[in-house]
């Protein structure tokens, strides 16, 4: 991929409410870490900035150092070096406690491989962040009927993951990134399992969330396509760097 | 996380694995039945023993003598030269009332042992007469008697010690319902010269022999408790009242009569046992009786020894029980860290959801205590079963030798709450490694886990 093919994604809706303020703003962000005698520079001086409402898309090669940007602004690894806010918290000196908080109340997460607990149902599942941030159990069944209704799957609440299909699990995951109302969705391939069509169903359910609750979305894929239809702004990574960065749309 | 969403979803991780957790949990079981198996032990033969002797009556007996005439029981020679100076106290009828009314004296009453000879079928044995007060009767002196006790306090019945009664009869249980002869030297005080305190009297007393029939209500194969400081009853046991009532010369009686300081022949006693409520109440009636001139001795001193032998004792016992369960503690580590290994990207998945280190922690706390909770019960009960199983195996073995039944394994509730609270215990110990090592798993790494 060339720098040329990054571009503001013609599909992308310009009717987002989106602000200036950002949600997400790295600067000189920075994760070494060992691999033997070598040194990886997964993440190397990165700065950005990333508006709330937005919806990016964080492309590359594998190795490119998207996954480890997003487990940063997660709060799921810390930066070797350089600052890394979400809403102007810096999480580079959140203890391990806040780190958490900041997971549970600002963060929404999907996986690739979806990450459901097999023993549990989907209901459980959806419910598990609100347990983890110590909701009421009254309030818990409210917000998890709301956010399976926003994924579809009402009909599948006491259904296993492996009773499910691969789009189905996916829509799962995201009813329970939803559930605890974070502002910001990031999201590491969530259609790289899925087939062509069953993967659009999930990025027009991405886009949906985006529009209608105005919640900002980072998204990691190698799918530029996929990429161009539906995010806001492309950002293109490579040996840890931003090699082009596609602004606004 | 809630207490109660943490124990719910640890439940739901113990059940994840059911076969392997409930070995685990077995083998906490098994340590904790060895444990209370052997505490049940030590504390059994520690209440047997505690019971023998609180049924001999030395634990809440104390025996006052006159001042200057104790010697101790290491023989003569032991007086006090200065107690010797001091007016002497007469340990005589008023002397017991005063006790009698101190608190929590239950009881006071003098040894009554005096030679004498029976009269059966014509024939005459010589033996010893005790007086047995009447509360022996529950004191477990005369456990496994043929017969029965005295009907009362003054009855004329008596019990014979076995080798009497087969001195007697070659069937000595035909003696039960027998009458018997009782010839003995009644003492009968004379009066003074010059008229001197009536009843008393204060010229010395006669010897005059006299009979009293007597019924055999009871034999006893072993000789009763002899007592604190005194050699053996005898072997025909009478009530003491009606002992005190026979007036029979003892052999002291003679002694007293040379001593006699007072110019009185007024009944004295060698010495009196006193039997307070409770052993907690000795100190006190001791203390109370030797203000009133008197020496008092008691064996509470031997008692605290003895708990400290018996505590040294269950200790040790504690620590060979114990063995079993640390081992078991290690199949509880072994068993989370397996876990760990298994749930690495469930454990990443809980933190990328909003876990904290805290969180997961914890969760393995839980299941490890859940498991030593699970262990402990189960483990009570193993031992409460063994317990129970040596106690019918030894009432069985006793029965057999025709001796009475005892207790040797006892497992009180302060053990029950003891061994699971320390099975508990034992697993959040076994459970601070893996529970650690979950918690300090690197998020990353746990969700790219395979």
């Amino acid at each position: 991929m060339t720098s040329s093919n990054i571009s503001a994604s013609p599909g992308a809706s310009g009717a987002t409410a989106r602000s200036d303020q950002a949600a997400i703003r790295t600067e000189h962000l920075v994760r070494h870490y060992p691999m033997g005698d070598a040194l990886v520079r997964a993440v190397d001086d990165v700065t950005l900035s990333i508006p709330a409402g937005e919806f990016v898309a964080l492309l590359g090669s594998s190795g490119s150092g998207k996954s480890t940007l997003l487990n940063l602004m997660a709060g799921l690894d810390r930066p070797t070096s350089g600052a890394i806010f979400a809403h102007e918290r810096n999480l580079a000196s959140m203890s391990s406690d806040e780190l958490a908080r900041h997971r549970s109340h600002t963060i929404g997460i999907v996986f690739q491989s979806f990450n459901l607990l097999p023993r549990m149902t989907l209901e459980e599942n959806v419910e598990l962040p609100l347990r983890l941030a110590e909701v009421e159990r009254g309030e818990r069944i409210a917000r998890v009927r709301e956010a399976v209704d926003r994924v579809r799957l009402t009909a599948r609440l006491s259904h296993r993951p492996s009773e499910l299909s691969g789009g189905e699990q996916q829509r799962a995951a995201l009813a329970r990134a939803l559930v605890n109302r974070p502002t910001i969705l990031l999201a590491d391939e969530p259609t790289g399992n899925l087939d062509s069509a069953t993967g659009d169903e999930i990025m027009n359910l991405l886009r949906e969330i985006n529009e209608g609750m105005g919640m900002t979305i980072v998204m990691v894929t190698h799918e530029q396509p996929r990429a161009e239809r539906f995010a806001h702004r492309m950002i293109l990574m490579g040996d840890g760097k931003i090699k082009n960065d596609g602004g606004r749309a | 996380m809630k207490a109660r969403d943490l124990v719910d979803l640890a439940a739901r991780n113990l059940r994840e694995a059911l076969f392997r957790n409930s070995l685990t949990t077995l083998g906490i079981g098994v340590g904790v039945a060895s444990l209370v198996a052997m505490l049940s032990l030590g504390v059994g033969l520690q209440n047997l023993a505690s019971d023998s002797l609180s049924h001999s009556g030395l634990f809440n007996a104390i025996i006052v003598t006159p001042r200057t005439n104790f010697t101790g029981f290491g023989g003569p020679g032991r007086a006090n030269p200065a107690a010797a100076a001091t007016p002497m106290v007469p340990l005589d009828e008023s002397a017991r009332g005063e006790i009698r009314a101190l608190p929590h004296v239950i009881e006071v009453y003098p040894e009554i042992r005096f030679p004498t000879e029976i009269h059966y079928n014509g024939n005459p044995y010589p033996t010893v007469v005790a007086g047995i007060p009447e509360s022996d009767r529950d004191g477990g002196s005369f456990d496994g008697m043929q017969g029965h006790f005295f009907s009362g306090p003054d009855a004329s019945e008596a019990i014979l010690q076995i080798d009497l009664a087969k001195q007697l009869s070659d069937q000595p249980y035909s003696l039960l319902g027998k009458d018997l002869v009782l010839r003995y030297a009644e003492r009968t005080p004379l009066p003074a010269a010059g008229g001197g305190d009536s009843g008393a009297g204060s010229g010395g007393f006669s010897i005059v022999p006299h009979e009293e029939k007597l019924r055999v209500v009871g034999i006893v194969e072993t000789e009763p408790s002899a007592g604190l400081g005194t050699f053996g009853r005898g072997r025909l046991l009478i009530p003491l009242q009606l002992a005190e009532q026979l007036q029979a010369t003892q052999t002291n009686d003679l002694r007293d009569l040379i001593r006699d300081t007072t110019g009185s022949t007024k009944k004295t006693y060698d010495n009196l046992t006193v039997r307070v409520k409770d052993a907690v109440d000795v100190k006190a009636a001791e203390d109370a009786i030797k203000k009133m001139g008197f020496s008092a001795f008691s064996l509470l001193d031997a008692t605290r020894n003895l708990r400290l032998v018996f505590t040294v004792f269950d200790l040790l016992l504690g620590i060979f029980g114990s063995l079993a369960l640390v081992v078991a503690s290690l199949g509880i580590i072994n068993t989370l860290v397996m876990a760990i290994l298994e749930r690495r990207r469930e454990i990443g998945v809980l933190k990328a959801l909003g876990a904290a280190d805290r969180d997961v922690q914890r969760l393995f706390f839980a299941e490890a205590a859940a498991m030593g909770l699970l262990g402990g019960v189960v483990g009570v009960a193993i031992g409460w079963l063994i317990g129970r199983a040596i106690n019918f195996g030894t009432d069985f073995y006793l029965n057999r030798q025709q001796l009475p039944a005892i207790k040797v394994a006892a497992v009180p509730w302060w053990m029950v709450a003891m061994a699971i609270a320390f099975s508990v215990a034992v697993s959040l110990a076994a459970g601070i490694y893996p529970a650690s090592r979950a918690a300090k798993l690197n998020p990353v790494e746990a969700l790219r886990y395979e």
